[in-house]
Formats: structure tokens, sequence, C-alpha cells
């Protein structure tokens, strides 16, 4: 029995760890390359010792400050700008189809322009990881808001509520749902857009770390930054998902856990 | 302040050549009515007379086109804090519990009298679930509780037992009369359900065609019971009544425009 549950437990890890099995003998057997691929010691080595020499948290520190100084940024504008469009149907006129049309436009595709503007600095990499983080969360949340029960909004005004209490206790619990999933688009576009970014011009963080290495054919450090970049993104889904679970716990479909049922 | 419960606290209304039109189409058409304090009136009607759209004026939803709502002598709008309304849905904020949902719109220490308006409602262990967690019936207690906090003067209920299985209903029906007895409001229940108004109203009025069909008198004794055969009589009465119309053609309901600034996109 406890055999058995324990097999359970361990059968998702079979597969991955067969592969880096396979892999690790590969390379070690000289069917494959160290040029093309290290093997996994030796990325877990070249992770060690840049650990060791406090390189990687330097780059870590960069890299993690310029996604969520981009995320603030982005995400708030885009926040504000939806509760603008969504709660006024005249900042929906002034506001959405300009912000739908800026936002048709691939943020990538500014990285010329944005060079010239701020050469290449921390800014530029902001500004980029800002445009890129502020659509998900403006369309969610203008969408959000619109998609509140008019019966609640009719309930809660018949009970004296208004103005502010209004869109505390309702409009902005009614639309979180949705800017949440907002928030979950938006950190997979700030991981994206900063790869890109630091790929192009840095003289730090964990996208130099990659193209220095490239230059100097590390291939261990090539991949080691890859899958930081992994771990990260899959750090920043852990915490949405955290964020979910705290603010939508009154919500069915988040209580799947809680109640054992 | 002073004990509101003890002293009977009903308000008088009266409806004066009340008019309703949704665009061309004219749902009320001249509603008179007087209600004294403290009556439990029951509003019946086929789906689409108007009955629910008198409920809204009533509650301030909707503005009427025409005539006046009075509460005795001063307008309805000067005691609209005295009025409260329960839905056909329960409308509970889903993200509020129990006890939030029935404080809704309140300031200062209101917790002890939610307990209180939920323990009257027979939900006082449920304080603290969320509303997602609560029946049908339960979460109509919940609404019913959240009205009641407010000390309402006149309560309006738009088929709040609508949806309920039929034990839940009578349930409901006995906690509703029991609580207009104690506290003594004014009570205007809409309902299709003529057994229903004829159970628990002193006074049912059947609305047909945006008028005033029938005002009927029940005076019997309470408690009621289920079955008894005075009621049966008054309810074949109305029914009869309701039945002698052809049923007017289907229209859709119409969607009345919200009182918010909000503009709600498809």
């Amino acid at each position: 029995m406890t055999f058995n549950s324990l097999g359970q437990r361990l059968a998702p890890w079979a597969l991955p760890v067969a592969l880096l099995a396979a892999w690790q003998g590969a390379v070690v057997l000289g069917l494959l390359s160290t040029r093309i691929l290290p093997a996994p010691s030796a990325v877990l080595a070249a992770g060690w010792e840049l650990l060791g020499s406090g390189e990687l948290w330097t780059h870590l520190a960069i890299s993690g400050w310029r996604a969520g100084v981009g995320f603030a940024i982005g995400g708030g504008i885009g926040l504000l700008l939806g509760f603008i469009t969504g709660l006024s149907t005249w900042g929906e006129r002034l506001l959405d189809s300009s912000v739908q049309m800026i936002r048709n436009v691939p943020h990538l595709a500014l990285i010329p322009l944005v060079i010239l503007w701020f050469g290449i600095d921390e800014s530029a990499k902001v500004f980029l990881v800002a445009l890129g983080t502020l659509f998900p969360i403006y369309l969610n949340t203008y969408h959000g808001i619109r998609n509140v029960d008019p019966a609640l909004v009719e309930m809660a005004r018949s009970y004296g509520l208004s103005g502010f209490a209004l869109f505390r206790q309702v409009i902005l619990p009614g639309a979180l749902p949705s800017i949440l999933v907002g928030v979950r688009f938006a950190l997979g576009f700030m991981w994206l857009t900063l790869i890109v970014a630091e790929t192009i011009s840095a003289s730090a963080g964990i996208g130099y770390l990659a193209m220095n290495a490239r230059e100097f054919l590390q291939t261990d450090v090539v991949v080691l930054a890859i899958l930081l970049y992994a771990v990260l993104g899959k750090l920043a889904d852990v915490a949405a998902r955290g964020l979910e679970r705290v603010w939508l716990r009154w919500h069915p479909a988040y209580q799947a856990k809680a109640g054992g049922q | 302040m002073t004990a509101l419960h003890s002293i009977r606290q009903g308000i008088p209304l009266a409806i004066e050549r009340i008019e309703k039109s949704f665009g061309e189409r004219r749902v009320l058409k001249g509603i008179d009515l007087h209600i004294p304090a403290g009556q439990f009136v029951a509003v019946v009607g086929r789906s689409g007379c108007g009955k629910s759209t008198l409920l809204r004026l009533l509650a301030g939803l909707d503005q009427p086109s025409g005539g006046q709502l009075l509460a005795g002598s001063g307008s309805l709008n000067a005691v609209r804090e005295d009025i409260r309304l329960m839905f056909q849905d329960a409308r509970l904020l889903p993200w509020k519990r129990v006890i939030d949902n029935v404080g809704l719109g309140l300031s200062g220490n209101w917790r002890q009298q939610a307990e209180e308006a939920l323990a009257a409602v027979g939900l006082g262990e449920r304080a603290h679930d969320w509303p997602a967690a609560l029946s049908g019936g339960q979460k109509q207690r919940v609404a019913l509780a959240r009205a009641l906090i407010h000390r309402p003067h006149l309560l309006l209920l738009d088929e709040p037992l609508g949806a309920l299985d039929a034990l839940t209903r009578i349930e409901m029906q006995q906690l509703i009369e029991r609580l207009w007895q104690r506290h003594g409001f004014t009570v205007l229940l809409v309902t299709h359900d003529v057994s229903e108004a004829v159970a628990v109203a002193d006074r049912v009025i059947l609305i047909e065609d945006g008028r005033i069909g029938l005002d009927l008198p029940i005076d019997l004794p309470r408690p009621r019971h289920r079955g008894d055969a005075h009621l049966a009589v008054l309810e074949a009465q109305v029914l009869d009544r309701v039945l002698a119309l052809p049923a007017s053609p289907p229209q859709a309901q119409a969607l009345s425009p919200l009182p918010t600034q909000l503009r709600w996109a498809l």
C-alpha cells in the first residue's frame, strides 16, 4: 500500500529523471559533443561556481529588479486605464480605441526605437517590460469590470452603497478573477520581454550572462541561463496562483483543496 | 435608540395613478392602491402583467412615467431608507462571508445585530460561511436577514420564493409571516403562486394588463393551515379570475436601464 502511494508520487518524475540520465550518459560516452549540449553535471557545476563567486546573484538581482519595476509600472498603468475605461462611458469613448490601437503594435518591434530613445541602459528594458505587461492587465481589468453582475450592483445600490464603497465592495471584487488572469498573462510577457531585451543589449542580467557565455562557447552557462528563466517564470506563476488562492478563496473554483471533498 | 421592534412601525402606502412605459410599451396603465400601515399585501398576476415593475417603482429602482407614490402624506422618496427589497434571486455578494453580506451598507458596530438577524432566520451558525456553500433556501434566508437588519418599515418581496422547492417555500412563508407579525412592517409580496398569496396575505391584489383586476381581502385568522377549505375557496376565486382573461401574447421582458453611470457592454 505504502509502496503503491510512493510509486504514484514518484511516477511523474520518472520520465524527466530518465531523460537526464540518458543525456548525461550520451555526453559521457561521447555521443553528444559538449559544444552542442553540456552534461547536466556540467551545468550544475557551472551554476555552483557562479553561485560561489556571487556573480549569479548579481545577475539575478538586476534581472529581477528590471522585471519587478517594469511590471509595477506597466501593471499599474494598465490597471488604472482599465478602471477608467471600465467605469466611465466617457473614459471608454476617449481612451479605449487608442489603447487598442497601440496594443496591436508588437511591443518588441519597438526595440530599435527604444534603443534610440533610451540607449541601452536600464530605462530601455524597464520601458519594454512595462509596455509588455500593460495591455494584458488593461484588457482583463476592463473586461472584468464590464462583466460584474449588474444585478449585484443594483442590489448594492438599493442598500445604499455608492461611489468608492460600491467600487471597493462590489465592482473590484467582482472584477478580480479577471484581473488576476491578466496578471498571469502579464507575468508571462514580463519574462519574455526581459529575455529579448537583455539578449539584445545589456551589460548585466541573466540575458547578458547567456550572451557573454556564448561568446566564449560556454554552453554550460548558456543552458544554466535558460534554466534560470524557466525557474523564474515558474516562480512568478506560483506567486500569481498564491494570490488567486488568497483573494479568490470565496470562489468555488478555487476552493478545491480547502474542503478535502 | 429606542427598541424599535416593540412598536408597530409599518408605513402606509398610497399609489396614485401610477403609470410606467418602456418605450412604446405601456406596462402600468394607472394603478390606484392604498395600503394601510402594517398590512400584508400579495400582488399576483400572469408573467408580464407589470407586477414586478410596480415593485421596482416602489423600491426606487425605476422612476414612474406618471402618477405619484406616497408614504402617508409625504413622498415615498423621503423614506427610502425605511424600504428594503428582496429580489427573486438572493443576490448575495459571493466574495463576502454570510455575516458581511448581512451587514452590507451598515457602518459602526453592526456585527451583534447581524448575528441576531441571522439567528432570527435560523442561520446563526452559518455566519462565517461563504454564500457558495449555502443552498437556495438558505441564501434567501440570508437575503431576508440582510433586509431585516435595516428594520424596514416597508418590505418589498419580488417573488423571493419562486426558485425554492415546495417544502422550503412553506417554511419561508411561515418565517416571513412570523417576522412580519413581530415587527409590524408593511409587506408587499409579488408572487405568481396564488395559493401562497392567499395563505400569507391580508389582501390579494390581481394585476391584469397593467391595471388592478381584483382586490380581495383575506379575512382568515392566523395561523392559517395549508389545505384549509376557506383558503381553497379564495384561491379558486382568484384563479378563476386570472384564467378568465386569455393570456396576453408573450412579450420580451423589458430590460430596464440600470440606475448607474456604468454602461454594461454586450
